[in-house]
């Protein structure tokens, strides 16, 4: 307590020093004329401005190599390189026009600075530099949409047959991640489902759920596509991995998508980046509650003989809760429209949904 | 024609008011309605102004706060719990509270500071005294615009003091988080202040727009032609439009998420299940097939163009500041005009630049990445113009230039990275990081605050009775915040490199972005030191409004434009006498080898016998 109100005091008592400064300043101004005063000031404000171009740009260069090691490392993901290439493009775009433009605002302010010795130079403008200025950013601009949105279509498109399909599901505060099991197919869920061991409310109606399983951390096979529906539960989220330029909303009620396919393994990655501890992992991306930045799980990309050992150890939740021994849950007869109907609204939503 | 009849109809009323008023000079205006309910619009923009800056401190004081957490996430500070009590038990911040600081930092800076304290403010000022109208079509109203923001900020305040807190979804309040009170305690009663508060909010916001533009159409003086009104007033002029055309969806948007908060509607809501059931209604039915991305939409429908809604005022007053004080004429005045109509236009189709990875349909992303990117267009065409204007002139580096040209400076570089968020295959990785609150918050935020700046400093004389304030206070306040500025948010394009998301509490959960614990303590440190060189400019403020020193001259800057035509402390109608009549457009300094060029007076009183010279043409 003591320290803070010692340190507000100190920075009141230097607002006050500041404050007569200044009004002192205001006193020298009437007595040695004003537009003289002005013209000292005004060599002062230029040539800070030049000196704020020089080491601004000094600055701003040698921080951006010097936290270049911390930057993500080059993408383990395929679409993650068309996304490299694009920053790069882009860079190329913006990084002359950045550098051109501070230098001829700077420059022009010191060289420019009212100090008696010039008159303003009277020019209204011109068309023709006005019609070089459009036409140069404007087709700058075309470029980088039909590079961006070339990307954008292959990214956005329709993931290969042969993906494998995970399933992430959101909730505060952590994500459920199924996997298709042996036929590669998520089964129907609904919360209308959920209860007891049935966290994510799958439909024990639907065979395709009956080999699906829960897994902790995210396996992936490398060089395998592997397709995420993503869904989430409560509130608003986002399916973020960093390493694989991957990023898109959980939302309730409409099912969305992402696929992609691993570049690296974390085997890999460990040995490039000589750290032993690395791992691939997986965050949300999209405030969703107060411990919006705890929903982390590990990620896992691997060999196919690895994955194979992985996935074999892994039990379907509709064995591991002993469903596969009871009798069918549903009742027969009567209940068969019933469970018609629920089919037919979750595929029709779905549908919808699309 | 009727447009101008009606137009000098409404003059001639006040000029006969003010005949009144001269005739009983000695009748006091009572208190209240000359400093509270005033109808004055000189008077209501120095309550914008004043209402705004005690916004801005808190706002700002927010995020100093907040980045306390961030550089320091272990450490304790006892002084949080003295000034939060049970939001920082044993000097630690809330989560919850973090983000409820997060949430009130964005929506007290966008909306109360940025669009009602510098919009709200130079509106009312320079509309009718550039003009030359006597006041705003509708003083009544334009007072009405004054106290629904205050009303609005009165919500706000106490939303600020209730026991679940106020909202804590983040600024842009996406349903459902916001729509359940279960998901978070900011969205108990918090979110329901939060949503009336914007209410009111809109409303301030079309009063002050629809009289804006009435004002703007139908009350200028005899001369002055749409193309001879000065930057500021086109500005002004566009940020109406946008305001009127867009914040009603926003309006309809909160009124919807308030139906579905306490009306069992489920506009955003489906398939929910939270806090250990499912969302049903009243009937015990699942709540389905509303969807939490149609309130993005209309949310982002006022959202983006909002953000040239507080961007736009600033290029009017800099672009007017840069002609004056280089004593040049603004370069390319039409093509400044025109690109502010361009702005205008696109703002209102890029919107969904937002929501690229919201799940929206990916084609849909995609015809948005080719507005985005154009909108880049007329905004490099107004910094070359910038640019252009300063060449070969002859600058004063008064505060207000200074402000000016760290504007530019500001807008290149955060306009600059718009073209890496608007492409939506950049977007993926960068969405939501810290590369996004370095974009916005140096395009938007401090190229708008600088604008507020290069306002306050620049019309200050019109603001508080021709007191001027003091320039070396300016010159001190300028450069702590010019480079202090560019060192709390320049870094976070390296933490967004990083792909470090935006509002974490705290980073050390993850390996990938607990990387930058010196960036994140320098950058706090920064905003600090920023934070406190803003008491030098409340003190220059303050002080100069109360003391500062009196204008000798009626135009000391030697400016063209109308404003400076009116006595050092106009009374309510501005001119005592007729309003002057204008004979060109706001910018020709220099002409003829005549450096100051008054719209007010006629060619031969300027360039004598002879008349206007010949113009040269380019």
């Amino acid at each position: 307590m003591l320290t803070t109100t010692l340190g507000l005091l100190i920075i009141a008592l230097v607002l006050l020093i500041v404050f007569q400064i200044a009004k002192t300043n205001e006193l020298v101004t009437a007595l040695k004329g004003e537009q003289e005063v002005q013209n000292v000031q005004n060599r002062f404000h230029g040539a800070m401005f030049l000196g704020f171009l020089i080491v601004g740009m000094i600055a701003a260069v040698w921080s951006a190599f010097h936290y270049a090691p911390l930057y993500l490392p080059y993408p383990s993901s395929e679409h993650g390189a068309w996304i490299r290439s694009m920053f790069f493009w882009t860079l190329v775009a913006t990084v002359p026009v950045f550098i051109l433009t501070h230098i001829a605002l700077f420059w022009f302010s010191f060289q420019y600075k009212r100090d008696g010795s010039r008159t303003a130079f009277y020019f209204p403008g011109s068309n023709k530099l006005e019609l070089i200025w459009t036409a140069i950013p404007a087709v700058v601009m075309i470029l980088l949409v039909y590079e961006g949105l070339r990307s954008w279509y292959k990214i956005t498109g329709p993931a290969p047959q042969e993906a494998m399909v995970v399933e992430a599901t959101a909730q505060q505060f952590f994500w459920t991640l199924r996997y298709g099991g042996n036929d590669n197919k998520i089964g129907n869920k609904s919360v209308k489902l959920i209860g007891g061991d049935n966290s994510l409310g799958l439909d024990w109606e639907d065979s395709a759920n009956h080999d699906d399983f829960i897994a902790d951390e995210l396996h992936l096979k490398v060089g395998q596509p592997v397709l995420v529906k993503i869904s989430a539960i409560d509130v608003l989220h986002s399916f973020y991995l960093p390493h694989f330029r991957v990023k898109m909303d959980a939302v309730p009620g409409i099912p969305t998508q992402f696929w992609f396919t691993p570049t690296k393994t974390t085997k890999q990655m460990r040995e490039e980046l000589n750290n032993p501890d690395f791992n691939y992992e997986l965050a949300c991306a999209e405030l969703c509650g107060q411990a919006h930045f705890n929903m982390r799980k590990v990620v896992v990309v691997e060999d196919e003989a690895d994955f194979n050992a992985w996935k074999a150890q892994q039990q379907a939740l509709y064995v591991k809760l002993g469903l596969n021994n009871q009798t069918q849950p549903s009742s027969g007869g009567t209940g068969s429209a019933d469970e018609q109907q629920r089919n037919t609204e979750t595929e029709h939503t779905k549908t919808a949904k699309l | 024609m009727a447009i101008l009849e009606s137009g000098t109809e409404i003059t001639q009323v006040h000029v006969q008011h003010d005949e009144h008023h001269e005739h009983e000079h000695h009748h006091e205006e009572g208190f209240i309605s000359k400093y509270i309910f005033s109808q004055d619009h000189k008077m209501i923009a120095r309550q914008f102004l004043i209402t705004g800056v005690i916004w801005s401190f808190i706002g700002v004081l927010f995020s100093v706060i907040f980045r306390l957490q961030l550089a320091w996430p272990d450490e304790s500070f006892p002084i949080l719990e003295t000034l939060l009590g049970k939001w920082a038990e044993g000097g630690k911040l809330a989560p919850n509270f973090y983000y409820a600081l997060v949430t009130m930092h964005g929506t007290i800076m966008v909306f109360f500071v940025l669009t009602a304290g510098l919009s709200g403010t130079f509106s009312n000022l320079l509309i009718p005294l550039q003009i030359g109208a006597r006041d705003m079509a509708s003083p009544f109203l334009n007072m009405l615009s004054y106290w629904f923001f205050f009303l609005a900020g009165i919500i706000m305040l106490i939303s600020l003091f209730i026991s679940t807190g106020p909202a804590d979804g983040g600024w842009t309040a996406y349903p459902p988080l916001s729509g359940l009170p279960q998901a978070s305690p900011g969205s108990e009663f918090g979110m329901t202040l939060w949503l009336l508060s914007m209410a009111v909010f809109i409303v301030s916001s079309l009063l002050g727009g629809l009289n804006y533009i009435t004002t703007i159409l139908n009350m200028r003086t005899e001369g002055m032609t749409m193309m001879r009104m000065p930057l500021t007033i086109w500005a002004f002029f566009f940020t109406a439009v946008l305001g009127v055309l867009s914040f009603p969806v926003l309006l309809s948007g909160a009124i919807l998420l308030l139906f579905d908060r306490h009306l069992g509607t489920s506009f955003y809501l489906s398939d929910i299940y939270i806090a250990g059931k499912p969302l049903t209604n009243a009937a015990g039915e699942i709540l389905q097939g509303g969807s939490p991305i149609l309130f993005q939409h209309l949310f982002w429908f006022l959202g983006h163009p909002e953000v040239y809604i507080v961007i736009l005022p600033a290029m009017g007053m800099v672009s007017h500041v840069l002609a004056t004080n280089s004593r040049k004429p603004i370069f390319g005045y039409s093509a400044m005009v025109m690109s502010i109509l361009a702005i205008t236009v696109l703002a209102f189709l890029v919107w969904a630049h937002h929501m690229f990875v919201s799940g929206m349909n990916p084609f849909i992303g995609s015809i948005f990445v080719l507005f985005t990117l154009l909108i880049a267009v007329p905004s490099a065409i107004k910094v070359f113009n910038w640019i252009g204007t300063i060449w070969r002139g002859n600058i004063n580096f008064t505060p207000d230039t200074l402000f000016s040209i760290g504007f530019v400076s500001l807008f290149i570089s955060g306009g600059l990275t718009g073209l890496y968020l608007g492409n939506s295959t950049l977007d993926i990785p960068l969405h939501d990081t810290y590369f996004v609150v370095a974009h916005f918050h140096i395009v938007m935020g401090l190229a708008a605050g600088f604008g507020l700046f290069v306002g306050v400093y620049h019309w200050f004389p019109k603001l508080f009775n021709g007191r001027q304030m003091n320039n070396t206070l300016g010159y001190i306040h300028f450069w702590i915040t010019f480079i202090g500025s560019y060192c709390i948010f320049w870094p976070m394009h390296y933490l967004g490199m990083t792909g470090v998301p935006r509002r974490y509490f705290q980073f050390s959960n993850f390996e990938t972005f607990d990387v930058y614990g010196d960036l994140n303590v320098f950058i706090t440190l920064a905003a600090i030191m920023v934070f406190f060189a803003q008491f030098v400019f409340v003190i220059n403020f303050v002080h100069s409004a109360l003391y500062g020193k009196k204008m000798t001259s009626l135009n000391p800057l030697s400016s063209n434009s109308l404003e400076w035509t009116t006595p050092i402390e106009p009374g309510h109608g501005n001119w005592p006498g007729a309003i002057p009549k204008v004979y060109r457009g706001p910018y020709e300094y220099g002409r003829g080898g005549v450096d100051y060029v008054p719209q007010h007076l006629n060619d031969q009183q300027i360039w004598g016998e002879k008349g206007a010279p010949q113009e040269v043409a380019h």
